[in-house]
C-alpha cells in the first residue's frame, strides 16, 4: 500500500469519525479549523456525509423488505390475508382434469369385479348432454361417499389382499411409459396428494405407484404395478437431448377425454411461463386432461411434456423441457437400488408418415386416474 | 392504534404496525391485480412496492396522507401496475375501481429516483466481491461492532479489521461514484 492511498485511508477514517460524533470537543475544533482551510478535506465530509447516508438508507429499505416479506408469509400462512388460497386468473392453470365421471378398478387381484353403477356412469358420460351431467354429478357424489367406505375396504384388502373393491377417481392427465418395463412419467400436479393411481389405454386399465417426485420440476414418474401389465418390448420414441427451435412443428398425443386426442402445432417461444429456462412456449390445442403429454417433433422425439397454460385471453401453452425430464430421470435412477432403469434418448421414428408415428406412439401413451 | 401510530410504526419497521396495515389493505389490491391480469405474486410485489412508496413518504417527515392508508395505497398499487402491464406491452381494458382513488403523481416520482438509488448502491455492493461485500455489510447495514466482526471474519483484532473496512468503503464510494 502506498502513501497516499493509507493517507486517504486515514482521512476518512477521521471525517467518518467526526460526521458520527464520536470525536472528543478538542479534536473536533481542531477538525473543524482544519476543515475551513482544506477546501478538499471540507468536500469529502460533505460527500461522505451524503453517502453513509446512502448507505444507511439502503440497510433500512433491505431491512424494512425482509420485515414485509416475514409479514406476508405469516399473514398468508395464518389465513388473515388470502393470498395462497386465491388463485389469480392469468396464472398458468394446469391441465388435468377434476374427473366428472368415475371409474372402476379392481384395486387387487381379480381386475374384474366392476359395480353394476359405474359402469351406467361410464355410458352417461359419453352422451355428454347437460341434463345427463346434473345426473352424473349425483351420482358420482354417491359413488364418492360410497367409496369412503371402500376406501376403508381397500386398507383391509391391503391387509388380507383378497377381495376386490372399486375405486371412484377424481382427477387425470396424461402420462407416457419413459421405460417400456411400466416406469411412465407425468406432471407432479397430475399426481399431487394422490391417494390411489391408475394408467389407462383403451380398455386396459392398470394400477400404479408414484416412484418418484421432482416438485421444482413438475414432474413425477410412475410405476406401474399391476401384474397383469406386461412390457412393451421397446420405447418408439426418445427424450431429446438437444433443444427445439422456433417455429419447429410439433404435435401431441394426450387424455382431455378418455380416448386419446391427436394434437399439433407449433414452438412458439423458447421460454415458459414469466421467461421460464426450463419450459417452452408451444402454439397448441390443449385442453384439461393433457397435462403429462408428450411433445413431439417430426422425428418422433419428444422435446417436451405438457404442463400447462395460461388462463388469460392468449391462452398460451407451456411444455416442460425433454432435458429436465432427462434430469429427472437420472435423478430417479440414482435413487433406485437394484432395478436399472432405461433412458430412452433413441427415437424409431425417423422418416416415417405422420400416422404411422402416431400408431406406434399411441400405445405408450396413458391416460392417468388419481383418487 | 389510529392510522397516524400505524405510519409512525411503518416509519420505524414495527412490525405489529406493518402487520396492522398489511391486513387492512391486502385483500382489495390484490383483488384488483388478479382480476386484471396479474397472479397472487404480482399482487404481493406490487402490494409490497406500495408499501416501500409510503414508508419513504413517511420517511421523509411526511405523515400528511389526506386519506386513510388504504386509499392510498390503492391508488399506488393500481400506478404501478397500469406501469408494469404497460411496460410489457399486455393490453388491457379499462377497469371499474372498487375504491376511490388519491393523487400520488410526486410520491411516485420520488420512489422511482430512491428506487435507482437503491438499486445502484446494490450493484456496486455486489460488485464488491468478498470479503469487502460481508465486512461491509455487517458494519454498516446489521451495525455489528469492530470487534464482533473481527471475531466473526478472522481478523486478529478490532484494528486489522477496521483498517480493512475502510478500504473496502474506499473501493464502495469510488465503483458507486463511477457508475
Amino acid at each position: 500500500m502506498n502513501e497516499t492511498n493509507m493517507g486517504d485511508l486515514n482521512i476518512l477514517e477521521t471525517v467518518e469519525r467526526y460526521i458520527r460524533g464520536e470525536m472528543n470537543p478538542d479534536e473536533r475544533a481542531h477538525f473543524e479549523h482544519y476543515r475551513k482551510n482544506h477546501p478538499e478535506v471540507d468536500q469529502l465530509v460533505v460527500e461522505h456525509t451524503l453517502f453513509l447516508q446512502k448507505l444507511n438508507r439502503f440497510g433500512e429499505w433491505k431491512k424494512f423488505r425482509q420485515t414485509l416479506q416475514a409479514v406476508h408469509t405469516d399473514l398468508a400462512e395464518s389465513g388473515k390475508i388470502e393470498a395462497t388460497r386465491l388463485a389469480g386468473r392469468a396464472k398458468r392453470v394446469y391441465l388435468w382434469n377434476r374427473y366428472k365421471r368415475t371409474g372402476a378398478i379392481a384395486a387387487s387381484i381379480a381386475g374384474i369385479t366392476t359395480l353394476g353403477i359405474s359402469a351406467l356412469v361410464f355410458f352417461l358420460s359419453s352422451k355428454g348432454a347437460g341434463s345427463q351431467f346434473e345426473e352424473l354429478n349425483r351420482k358420482y357424489h354417491w359413488l364418492a361417499t360410497r367409496s369412503q367406505q371402500q376406501g376403508n375396504e381397500i386398507d383391509a384388502i391391503k391387509k388380507n389382499s383378497n377381495a376386490a373393491a372399486t375405486v371412484s377417481y377424481t382427477k387425470g392427465g396424461t402420462g407416457f411409459l419413459v421405460d417400456p418395463k411400466g416406469y411412465l412419467v407425468t406432471n407432479r400436479h397430475v399426481i399431487n396428494q394422490a391417494k390411489q393411481v391408475a394408467v389407462q389405454r383403451g380398455d386396459q386399465e392398470y394400477t400404479a405407484e408414484v416412484a418418484y417426485i421432482d416438485t421444482e420440476r413438475d414432474l413425477a414418474i410412475l410405476r406401474i404395478t399391476d401384474q397383469r401389465f406386461k412390457s412393451s418390448g421397446y420405447l418408439p420414441y426418445g427424450l431429446s437431448k438437444k433443444s427445439a427451435s422456433l417455429g419447429e412443428p410439433l404435435f401431441t398425443l394426450g387424455y382431455p377425454r378418455d380416448e386419446v386426442v391427436y394434437g399439433q402445432g407449433y414452438l412458439s417461444a423458447r421460454t415458459g411461463y414469466e421467461g421460464d429456462t426450463m419450459s417452452y412456449q408451444v402454439e397448441i390445442a390443449a385442453n384439461q386432461g393433457n397435462s403429462g403429454s408428450p411433445l413431439l417433433n417430426r422425428n418422433g422425439e419428444v422435446i417436451g411434456i405438457l404442463n400447462g397454460r395460461q388462463s388469460d385471453q392468449q391462452g398460451f401453452v407451456f411444455a416442460i423441457r425433454s432435458q429436465e425430464i432427462l434430469a429427472t430421470l437420472q435423478a430417479f435412477r440414482k435413487s433406485l437400488k437394484q432395478e436399472r432403469i432405461y433412458l430412452p434418448t433413441q427415437s424409431r421414428l425417423f422418416g416415417m408418415e405422420r400416422t404411422q408415428q402416431v400408431k406406434r406412439i399411441q400405445d405408450f401413451v396413458y391416460l392417468i386416474k388419481v383418487n | 392504534m389510529d392510522e397516524k401510530q400505524l405510519l409512525h410504526g411503518l416509519a420505524t419497521n414495527d412490525r405489529k404496525s406493518i402487520e396492522a396495515i398489511y391486513q387492512g389493505s391486502y385483500n382489495s389490491i390484490q383483488s384488483l391485480i388478479v382480476n386484471n391480469q396479474g397472479s397472487v405474486d404480482d399482487a404481493r410485489d406490487i402490494f409490497q412496492e406500495a408499501l416501500i412508496v409510503l414508508y419513504e413518504k413517511v420517511r421523509q417527515g411526511d405523515f400528511e396522507l389526506n386519506c386513510q392508508i388504504r386509499t392510498y395505497l390503492y391508488s399506488v398499487s393500481r400506478r404501478l401496475w397500469l406501469k408494469r402491464l404497460q411496460k410489457q406491452k399486455r393490453l388491457y381494458a379499462e377497469w371499474e375501481d372498487a375504491d376511490e382513488l388519491v393523487s400520488v403523481d410526486t410520491d411516485l416520482d420520488r420512489h422511482e429516483q430512491e428506487d435507482a438509488d437503491y438499486e445502484r448502491m446494490e450493484r456496486s455492493i455486489q460488485q464488491l466481491g468478498e470479503p469487502c461485500k460481508s465486512l461491509l455489510e455487517a458494519y454498516y447495514l446489521r451495525k455489528q461492532n469492530m470487534a464482533s466482526i473481527a471475531a466473526e471474519f478472522g481478523y486478529t483484532n478490532a484494528d486489522n479489521a477496521k483498517n480493512q473496512k475502510y478500504k473496502c468503503l474506499m473501493r464502495l464510494r469510488k465503483i458507486f461514484f463511477n457508475e
